[in-house]
């Protein structure tokens, strides 16, 4: 890799660094000395156990529905619909785990994960058709399905699934069997993140190793190139938005069953929203998600301990999130790439380590 | 216009070219895609300022530095690509831009009736009130020539205006140019169309390669002249060609007909073959089912009736097509959109056909060393310049992005080749390259289709040409054989011959 294409990869750092820097401005307008402000997220995201606890807990959906966005890109489609389809999979996942009784854990906990990712899946099989068939962009309709989804979940919450007596719109618990154990003792952290770090290892590879993960990524990058090349571009697409769907669902089911174990109204703040910036800064790459994601969940989770602690309101954390952004689309706008970026760096995760294993090495480094 | 030259980085969009339009008058500027026209029609409209040259407007010399001067003075120009605001009025459309009339205020309804009385003159029969998504391709066009008349155009450049018209919507055109004309209008119509501008113009001048071949009166002129000014006869080929030994059928193509992509039927009962180890030229003006011919056989479109037969095979059928796939080699026109993409590495484009089975993938798995020791042989055979295997093909040069279609093409040893205007946008090295290999095919033994709107080019590869014209074959023809006047005459649609060149045994 030359100097410029690395530099350009690490232009989401660069982002998030300047983010920062400007962030400082308003904390300081609060008052605050802004390195102690940033002090106070670091020790409170990363340096104990409560901490880092919390910081898994908000960057598991970030992660499920960042995979799931990135998927989507990489075959060159845009699913804003991840929020919606978020809480379709809490949805489904409750409804297995409320009306199912007696099985153990290890059936009843992939059965509603199963019904989770089916009921994203659908969320995003519309979208999708609809693409395909009559050319409707699917950045309007998964968008417009988010507002579907969340009032049908408000109303089955706050009405037939509802806890008879319970103060506000709430189901009762799930079944013990359907709830994802906790994975640090006496702390929220449960055990979705797993889940949603091996999905990662498993997109990367897909992505990067795999006859399936290439036809994906060629009906991306060039649909009319890659039917010549006798790949079915639509059944592909149809294939990745659904798979995109089906992610976001799976971390909808992550926050009911290991989280909240019951179904709220408007469970979710928005993960699907921000998980649009998550994979985008991830250069809809899998693993550079998982960091992305990370940071993110970090920057939720310490700016709660700044905030009591300075003084300093939470919104800052937003400012920086929407800076950061800002960054990376100007900067790639610039340049004319924003799109291409989006779909994902040409080849780095397929023929990287090949060239490395058969000895390749780019002749401008050599 | 004199003498005016327009250079984009290191492609000569207009050379010397020099242009007199005399008022009232329709002159055409004809030449196939890339000859110039538009480049010279957007300099005289101020998108673009000339690098040489200068433009004189009744006899005085003006310098036009944007649409804003070029409006100014007079000059309205309507592009392929309408410029109008969908869900606004066609008054409003109109009116856009222009200075508010009273004060502040838009006073449209007085537009409105100006718009009626201007549209009633020309008989272009639009009405302002109506929203312009409302209106059919055909109208908007004439929105927009009320738009250049109501800002007191009396030039007016119509870019290539019947190429989103029906026939009907044509003729209707056609009046509303001669109406223009009688009313002391200046029309500067493009096309690449020899019919329409034989029937609409009264001067044509003939662009190639962005220069000038001539400027003709229409009444001295004809299509089979045109047709052999707008294809030239200035490439000079040499290359060492045997004679071909034919052998079976490598392409059987029977009554094929097929629509383009606006629905128009672009192939209209095509019958030919191609036999194993001869090149069939396609020849005509670009436009006349070409690109659609190729498309249908590459399997990119669908036909609506006829059969083609590919190595004995009819590959109707999706099973047919993937039984063919690996014999046929396509190499398209526009190789950044089908032949190759562009964000992948040389060694994935190289791949591209087969990278789902042995030995590029074992199972479900890509074997990457596999795929990358194959690029290295084939980058190495054809010659492919480049740092590594593993740069986005986005990175080279035209020629060399020709040679990874070609070496991923060529590798699998096909039994048919389609090719494209293969040698389009090529520098002559790089061109006689492309012409060679096909050579070597051919004396391989497979069939090849050889599709270019280069005369010469077909003429001199070929071993047999077919004329097409309006969808149909006017002929097939042996090279050597034919009197070039003849195949000029085929190609402006004025003759067709019965006899069929057979392939040579």
């Amino acid at each position: 890799m030359n100097g410029r294409a690395l530099a350009g990869r690490l232009l989401p750092v660069w982002a998030v660094l300047v983010a920062l820097l400007l962030g400082m401005v308003p904390v300081g307008l609060a008052g605050v000395n802004p390195a102690a402000a940033y002090e106070e997220i670091l020790r409170g995201a990363l340096a104990d156990v409560y901490g880092f606890a919390t910081t898994l807990v908000k960057t598991t959906p970030l992660l499920f529905a960042g995979l799931g966005i990135a998927v989507a890109l990489r075959a060159g489609l845009v699913n804003i619909g991840a929020e919606g389809q978020i809480y379709m999979g809490g949805l489904a996942a409750a409804v297995v785990g409320l009306s199912v009784h007696g099985l153990p854990s290890v059936v009843h906990v992939p059965l509603a994960l199963l019904a989770a990712g089916a009921a994203g899946g659908v969320w995003a099989l519309v979208p999708a058709l609809l693409k395909v068939g009559r050319g409707v962009s699917e950045v309007i309709t998964t968008l417009l399905m988010n507002y579907v989804a969340i009032y049908l979940v408000s109303f089955l919450a706050g009405g037939p699934l509802m806890e008879p007596g319970a103060p506000y719109p709430y189901s009762r618990p799930l079944d013990a069997a359907a709830q994802l154990p906790v994975i640090i003792p006496a702390t929220d952290a449960h055990a979705g993140i797993l889940l949603a770090l091996a999905l990662a290892g498993f997109l990367h590879l897909i992505f990067g190793y795999t006859a399936v993960g290439f036809r994906v990524r060629m009906a991306g990058a060039n649909p009319a190139a890659a039917a010549y090349a006798g790949v079915r571009v639509h059944a592909t697409l149809v294939a990745a938005m659904v798979a995109s769907g089906a992610l976001a669902g799976l971390g909808g089911a992550s926050e009911v069953m290991g989280l909240k174990h019951r179904l709220f109204d408007a469970f979710s703040p928005g993960y699907g929203y921000d998980a649009i910036i998550v994979a985008f800064l991830g250069a809809g790459q899998p693993l550079a998600v998982v960091a992305t994601a990370f940071f993110f969940g970090a920057l939720r989770s310490g700016a709660d301990t700044m905030q009591r602690s300075l003084g300093v309101p939470v919104a800052i954390v937003f400012a920086i999130q929407g800076l950061t952004v800002l960054f990376l689309a100007a900067s790639l706008a610039l340049q004319g790439r924003l799109l291409r970026w989006a779909r994902g760096w040409p080849q780095v995760a397929a023929t990287l380590p090949a060239a490395v294993a058969t000895g390749v090495t780019d002749p401008e480094r050599r | 216009m004199e003498g005016i030259t327009k250079r984009f980085g290191p492609v000569l969009a207009n050379d010397r070219v020099t242009l007199a339009v005399r008022r009232g008058t329709v002159h055409a500027l004809l030449g196939e895609n890339g000859a110039g026209k538009t480049t010279l029609m957007n300099i005289l409209f101020g998108l673009h300022a000339p690098d040489e040259g200068r433009v004189l407007l009744r006899g005085r010399p003006v310098e036009i530095r944007s649409t804003r001067e070029a409006i100014r003075r007079r000059i309205g120009m309507i592009h392929q690509q309408f410029t109008l605001v969908p869900p606004l009025t066609v008054a409003e459309n109109i009116v856009l831009g222009l200075p508010p009339r009273r004060g502040v205020f838009l006073d449209l309804r007085r537009v409105e009736r100006e718009i009626e009385s201007l549209s009633r003159a020309y008989g272009l029969d639009v009405d302002p009130r109506l929203p312009v998504w409302a209106l059919p391709v055909g109208m908007q066009q004439r929105v927009e020539i009320l738009k250049a008349l109501y800002r007191r155009a009396d030039l007016l450049i119509l870019d290539e205006p019947t190429s989103v018209l029906t026939p009907a919507e044509s003729e209707a055109l056609f009046a509303i140019i001669r109406r223009l004309v009688a009313e002391g209008h200046s029309v500067v119509f493009i096309s690449h169309k020899l019919e329409e501008v034989m029937r609409i113009s009264d001067t044509i001048t003939v662009l190639r390669h962005g220069r000038v071949v001539d400027t003709v009166r229409t009444a001295d002129t004809t299509p089979a002249e045109l047709a052999r000014m707008m294809v030239g006869r200035d490439v000079v080929l040499r290359l060492f060609k045997g004679p071909p030994r034919a052998g079976g059928p490598a392409l059987e193509v029977d009554d094929l007909h097929a629509v383009g992509d606006r629905g128009l039927p672009a192939l209209r009962g095509v019958t030919f073959t191609v036999a194993r180890g001869e090149i069939l030229g396609i020849a005509g003006v670009d436009g006349n089912g070409q690109a659609e011919l190729a498309e249908v056989i590459a399997g990119l479109r669908r036909p609506t009736a006829g059969r083609i037969r590919i190595d004995g095979r009819d590959v109707a059928t999706p099973a047919g097509r993937r039984a063919v796939a690996d014999r046929l080699a396509y190499i398209p026109a526009d190789r950044g959109r089908f032949g190759v993409i562009l964000d992948f590495t040389i060694a994935e484009n190289l791949a591209l056909k087969a990278f789902h089975r042995p030995p590029f993938s074992r199972g479900p798995v890509l074997d990457r060393s596999r795929i990358i020791d194959h690029a290295r042989a084939l980058a190495e055979r054809f010659d492919i310049r480049m740092n590594s295997v593993l740069q986005p093909v986005r990175q080279l040069s035209g020629g060399n992005q020709q040679k990874v279609v070609l070496a991923r093409e060529m590798s699998g040893e096909p039994v048919l080749i389609v090719a494209v205007q293969p040698s389009r946008g090529l520098d002559v090295g790089a061109s006689e390259y492309v012409l060679r290999t096909i050579l070597e095919q051919r004396d391989r033994g497979a069939g090849v289709l050889y599709i270019s709107m280069e005369l010469d080019e077909v003429l001199g590869l070929s071993d047999r040409v077919a004329v097409l014209y309006g969808g149909e074959i006017m002929g097939i023809v042996r090279p050597g054989d034919a009197r070039l006047e003849d195949i000029s005459l085929m190609m402006a649609g004025s003759l067709r011959t019965a006899q069929t060149a057979a392939p040579a045994q």
